[in-house]
């Protein structure tokens, strides 16, 4: 025990950042299933910014793709497995 | 001028020629009206996310567009009225959106296409 804070672990702390800014991504696509998958967990919600490190703009924007996508079916709007 | 897109799903109940025709009435309406039709996509049959109508699969079809803002209420009311369509989404484009749907049309983005493909099958 010491009284002093121990350096923590970086790689398990590393900084999280927003993939569409750094990948330079403008526009996300409701049709694409697939990469709307990174964004919801098993139930089908919509994850977090505190989870996935993305950037208020584009939440909002991964939110309408994701609500559009499960409106034509594409995304479920509630389920139990989706991965 | 702007552009759109435009989804819709068709009951599976449909036999190939009633759904090319379905698919034809709307292209018509499209550019009777003037639009300009920059891609049209069909999807075939596919799985839902979740049952509408009772039913578990639909044909989809695509149609991406120029036209004038009242056009879109023209083609929705037509979408509407017609009962073998149970699902329809119409989205402005903004430039990313035509930018990216450029190049989905060109094939460019490997990685997602293969994700489409896999989709489509």
């Amino acid at each position: 025990m010491t009284l002093v804070n121990e350096p923590m672990n970086r790689t398990d702390n590393a900084k999280k950042y927003c993939r569409f800014k750094k990948n330079g991504i403008k526009y996300i696509d409701y049709k694409d299933a697939n990469f709307l998958l990174k964004f919801v967990n098993e139930q089908g919600k919509i994850l977090p910014r505190r989870l996935t490190g993305t950037s208020a703009k584009y939440q909002r924007r991964v939110t309408q793709a994701i609500k559009r996508a499960r409106l034509i079916a594409i995304l479920p709007y509630v389920t139990d497995s989706l991965k | 001028m702007r552009n759109y897109e435009t989804v819709f799903i068709l009951t599976p109940v449909l036999s190939d020629d009633q759904m090319k025709d379905a698919v034809g009435k709307f292209k018509k309406i499209l550019t009777d009206n003037g639009a300009e039709i920059i891609n049209d996509e069909s999807w075939g049959l596919k799985k839902l996310a979740y049952p509408i109508n009772h039913k578990k699969t639909g044909f989809y079809q695509l149609f991406e567009y120029k036209a004038e803002p009242t056009l879109v209420d023209v083609l929705e009311t037509e979408i509407r009225r017609d009962e073998k369509v149970m699902r329809f989404l119409t989205t402005v484009l903004d430039k990313h959106a035509v930018a990216y749907n450029e190049k989905r049309k060109g094939g460019a983005f490997n990685k997602k296409k293969e994700g489409k493909e896999e989709a489509k099958a």
